[in-house]
C-alpha cells in the first residue's frame, strides 16, 4: 500500500542523504519525495510517498525515521485527514488548430497552457492524484513529449 | 585557542583519559597538541586496532571509548571497527582528520567522504566546517554516543578547522530537540505486563545486551527470584545474570544450550529485556515459541516488534522499567511445576563434549581457565568456534566480563579489544580466546601491547582451520574443505620477536600449568594450544530451522 508521510527535519546538510540512505539500505521504495525549507529556515519539510508491503514495514519505516537524530517529527497521513496536491508540467504536441479542443479539456479538467510554440505547448496543472491522472490521459491524446512532476505535497486539515 | 586544542580540552571535559589512534598529515595539529597534553595516547599499529581497542575499553568500563585517525586511508581503516561497535550498540567517538574545507570535494590527496562512508554504520556523524561549532559538536557527539541506545559517533575535522582560532566555550548542558530518548516505562504498559506475569504458568526471562548497557543486572536478579522464572541470555547478555545462578539456563539460540532453547519454545510468556530477537536467537521465525505471549522492554522502539510481535511493548531504560515492574507485580505466578520441567531438560540435555582423545580439547582449556579464575577475569574472544566455546564453557558472573563481537562477528576484534579492556581495567586479568585464523587479522597489535606494557593473555585455539567455516563445510558441503585449512607462524618465536612471551601446549596435562604461568607473567603472553583440528561446536541449530531442532553433541 502507498503511504504519504510528512517528515520534519533539522535543515542541515546531509539530512536528505540520511533519509534516502535509510530507505535504500532497507530496500524500501520511495515513489516520490519533495523537500523544502519551512517558514522557519532551521527546519525542512519532506513529503515522502512510500510503497510499504504491510503494516509491519510501515511501522519500521516510521520508527527508523524517528531514530535519525535530525528528524523532529514523522506523520503518516494515511490515517489522518489531509489534502494533497501535485504540480505537473507537460510538454505536448500542439498546433494552433488544436486550441479549442484543449480549452474544452480545461473546462472539465485542471490545467492551463503556460507557453506554446509552433508545434508544442507546455501545460501546467495542480491537483490531487485523481485529477492529475485524468488530465494526463486527455493530454496523451495529443502526445506527451516530456513530463515532469513535483511529487506529492500533503498537509493536514 | 586553536581547534586542535579545543578538541583536546573538550575530550578532557568529557573525562577522557585515553585515546587510541594513529597519526597522519591531516591530524598534525592535533598530534602537536597531544605531545604535551595530559591525556594518554596509545599508538596502535593499525587504525582498525585503534577502533577495536576503543570499543573494548568501552565494553569493559561502560565509558565512551575514543579513537583518532587521519583522513583517507586512516579513516577508512577505522570503518570495520566503527561498524562492529554499531552492531553491538557500543558508545564510541571516532575523530578523523579531513582535508581543508577549501579542498573538500576536489579529490584532494588522502580525501575520502568519511561522513558518507560511515553514515550507515554510525548512530550519527558530523563534519565540522567552522571552528566555532567544534566544542559544541564534541559535546553533542558524546551525548549522542552514550545516551538512549548507545552507538558510535564520528566527528570529521578538516585541517583548517584544527588550525583556526576561536574562544573555547564549553556547553554545560546539551539538549537536542529532535533527539529525546525515553527512559521511563509507560505505567499503563507496566500494569499490563505485571498482569501477564501474574497469570503465567511457564514464564521465561530472555535478557540481552541492554541489561548490561543499562546496568540492570541487580534488578534482573530481583525480578527472576521474585517470580521464580528461569533466565536465558543472549550472547550479548552474558554476564548480565550470574552464570552460576540456579535459575540460569545459559545462552539460547544457534549455539545455545538445548535446555534454554526448549524452555523458550515451550514457554507461555517471554519477558524480553534489552534483547532484539536476532536471527541467531530465533531461528525460523514462524516456528518461534508458538505458545508464548511477549513482553518486550527496550529503549529503542525500532527493536520492538521488528522480528517478533510484542503483546506488551514497553519503551524505556531496562533498569528503570524493571524497578517499576517489580513493585507492580502483586500476585506471584506459580512456576514450581515449570521449574521441574526445566530442571529435567537440564539433566537430559547437558552441554557435553567427548574427552577421550589424546588431543587437546578446547572445552577443557576453558574449564581449566574457569577453575583458575572463577569468573574474576575479563574474557574477550575472536570469532568462530573459539568464540562459541567461550560462551558455553566459561561462566560469566558479572556484567562486562565477556567481550566479543556479536552483531558483526568481526575476526580480529578480540586482541585489540582485550588491549582496550586491560587499559580500562588494569587490575583485572584479561584473556583473549582466539582462533588461529582470527589472531592473524590484527596480530600487529603485539607491538602495541609490548610497547605500552599492556599485559593481555592470548589463548590461541590452534586447530589449523578456519574452524567455524570448516564445520559448516563438514555438515552441509560434504566435507569439501575449500580454503579453510590455514597455516600459522610459529607463535612462540613470533611472540618472542616482539618481546612478549610465547608458549606451546600440546597435551592436556600441560594446560593448567601453562595458564598459571601466563597469569603470573608480567608481560603479554601468547599460548599456542594445539587443539583437536576437527572438533565441532554443539549444540547447533542449522540455519533457518526452529531452535529446538538442534544437532546435539555426541556425549
Ligand atoms: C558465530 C556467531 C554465532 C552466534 N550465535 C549466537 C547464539 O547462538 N545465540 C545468541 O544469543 N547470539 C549469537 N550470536 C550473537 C548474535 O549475532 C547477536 O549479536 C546477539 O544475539 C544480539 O544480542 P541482543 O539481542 O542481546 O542484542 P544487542 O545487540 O546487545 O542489543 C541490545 C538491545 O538492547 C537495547 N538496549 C540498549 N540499551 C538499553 C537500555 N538502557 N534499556 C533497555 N534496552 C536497551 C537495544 O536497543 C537493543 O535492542 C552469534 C554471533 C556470532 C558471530
Ligand atoms: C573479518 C571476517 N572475515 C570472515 C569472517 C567469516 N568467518 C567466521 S568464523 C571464521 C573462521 C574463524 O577461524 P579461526 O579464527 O581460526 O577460529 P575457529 O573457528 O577455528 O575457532 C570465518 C572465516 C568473519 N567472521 N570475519
Ligand atoms: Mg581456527
Amino acid at each position: 500500500m502507498r503511504h504519504t508521510i510528512a517528515v520534519l527535519v533539522e535543515n542541515k546538510f546531509g539530512v536528505l542523504a540520511r533519509v534516502a540512505g535509510l530507505f535504500s539500505a532497507r530496500g524500501y521504495n520511495i515513489a516520490s519525495l519533495a523537500v523544502s525549507e519551512t517558514f522557519d529556515p532551521a527546519i525542512s519539510y519532506m513529503t515522502i510517498v512510500v510503497e510499504a508491503k504491510d503494516e509491519k514495514v510501515m511501522e519500521q519505516i516510521n520508527k527508523q525515521l524517528n531514530k535519525l537524530i535530525d528528524v523532529i517529527t514523522v506523520t503518516d497521513f494515511t490515517k489522518k485527514d489531509h489534502l494533497d496536491r501535485e504540480l505537473v508540467l507537460a510538454k505536448i504536441n500542439f498546433l494552433a488548430k488544436d486550441k479549442p479542443r484543449l480549452e474544452a479539456i480545461f473546462n472539465k479538467f485542471v490545467g492551463k497552457i503556460i507557453h506554446h510554440k509552433a508545434d508544442t505547448a507546455i501545460i501546467e496543472a495542480v491537483g490531487d492524484q485523481h485529477q492529475i491522472n485524468e488530465l494526463l490521459e486527455e493530454l496523451n491524446k495529443f502526445g506527451i513529449k516530456e513530463l515532469v512532476r513535483t511529487g506529492k505535497l500533503a498537509i493536514s486539515n | 585557542m586553536i581547534g586542535a586544542r579545543i578538541l583536546l580540552e573538550s575530550l578532557k571535559r568529557e573525562g577522557i583519559e585515553v585515546i587510541f589512534g594513529y597519526p597522519g598529515g591531516q591530524v598534525l595539529p592535533i598530534f602537536d597538541q597531544l605531545y604535551d597534553f595530559d591525556i594518554k595516547f596509545i599508538l596502535t599499529r593499525h587504525e582498525q586496532g585503534a577502533a577495536h581497542a576503543a570499543d573494548g575499553f568501552s565494553r569493559a568500563t561502560g565509558k565512551v571509548g575514543v579513537c583518532l585517525a587521519t583522513s583517507g586511508p586512516g579513516a577508512t581503516n577505522l570503518v570495520t571497527g566503527i561498524a562492529t561497535a554499531y552492531m553491538d550498540s557500543i558508545p564510541m567517538v571516532a575523530i578523523t582528520g579531513q582535508v581543508g574545507t577549501q579542498l573538500i570535494g576536489n579529490d584532494a590527496f588522502q580525501e575520502a567522504d568519511v561522513t558518507g562512508i560511515t553514515r550507515p554504520v554510525t548512530k550519527h556523524n558530523f563534519l565540522v566546517k567552522d571552528v566555532k561549532d567544534l566544542a559544541r559538536t564534541i559535546a553533542e557527539a558524546f551525548y549522542i554516543a552514550s545516551s538512549g541506545r548507545p552507538g558510535p559517533v564520528l566527528v570529521d575535522i578538516p585541517l583548517d578547522v584544527q588550525r583556526a582560532d576561536t574562544e573555547f566555550i564549553w556547553p554545560e548542558k546539551i539538549t537536542i530537540r529532535s533527539y529525546q530518548p525515553t527512559y521511563f516505562g509507560h505505567p499503563g504498559q507496566i500494569k499490563k505486563a505485571a498482569k501477564l506475569i501474574s497469570g503465567a504458568k511457564k514464564p521465561i526471562i530472555y535478557a540481552g545486551g541492554g541489561v548490561i548497557t543499562s546496568g540492570a543486572h541487580l534488578e534482573l536478579k530481583e525480578l527472576a527470584e521474585k517470580i521464580q522464572a528461569p533466565v536465558t541470555t543472549t550472547f550479548m547478555g552474558l554476564g548480565g545474570f550470574s552464570g552460576r545462578h540456579k535459575l540460569f539456563l545459559g545462552m539460547l539460540g544457534m549455539h545455545g544450550t538445548a535446555y534454554a532453547n526448549h524452555a523458550v519454545m515451550q514457554s507461555d510468556l517471554i519477558i524480553a529485556v534489552g534483547a532484539r530477537f536476532d536471527d541467531r536467537v530465533t531461528g525460523r521465525l514462524d516456528d518461534f515459541a508458538p505458545g508464548a505471549k511477549v513482553i518486550h522492554i527496550d529503549i529503542d522502539p525500532s527493536s520492538i516488534s521488528k522480528n517478533i510481535r510484542a503483546d506488551v511493548p514497553i519503551v524505556g531504560d531496562a533498569k528503570n522499567i524493571l524497578k517499576q515492574l517489580i513493585t507492580e507485580i502483586k500476585k506471584l505466578p506459580d512456576t514450581a511445576q515449570w521449574l521441574v520441567t526445566v530442571e529435567d531438560w537440564k539433566k537430559k540435555h547437558p552441554l557435553t563434549y567427548k574427552d577421550d582423545s589424546a588431543m587437546l580439547k578446547p572445552q577443557y582449556i576453558l574449564q581449566q581457565l574457569w577453575e583458575l579464575t572463577k569468573g574474576d577475569a575479563i574474557i574477550c574472544t575472536e570469532v568462530g568456534q573459539n568464540q562459541m566455546w567461550a560462551c558455553q564453557w566459561y561462566q560469566y558472573l558479572t556484567p562486562r566480563t565477556f567481550i566479543s563481537s556479536g552483531g558483526l562477528g568481526t575476526m580480529g576484534f578480540g586482541f585489540p579489544a582485550a588491549m582496550g579492556a586491560k587499559l580500562g581495567c588494569p587490575e583485572k586479568e584479561v584473556f583473549n580466546i582466539a582462533g588461529d585464523g582470527s589472531i592473524q587479522m590484527n596480530i600487529q597489535e603485539l607491538a602495541t601491547c609490548v610497547a605500552n606494557k599492556i599485559n593481555v593473555k592470548v589463548l590461541i585455539f590452534n586447530n589449523g582451520f578456519l574452524g567455524m567455516v570448516r564445520q559448516w563445510q563438514e555438515l552441509f558441503y560434504k566435507k569439501r574443505y575449500s580454503y579453510t585449512p590455514i597455516t600459522s607462524p610459529d607463535y612462540v618465536l613470533l611472540a618472542q620477536s616482539y618481546g612478549a612471551v610465547g608458549m606451546l601446549v600440546t597435551k592436556k596435562s600441560e594446560v593448567r600449568a601453562a595458564l598459571q604461568k601466563a597469569i603470573q607473567t608480567q608481560n603479554t603472553v601468547f599460548i599456542d594450544f594445539r587443539i583437536e583440528p576437527e572438533e565441532n561446536v554443539y549444540p547447533m541449530v542449522p540455519a533457518g530451522q526452529a531452535i529446538n531442532k538442534m544437532i546435539e553433541g555426541l556425549a
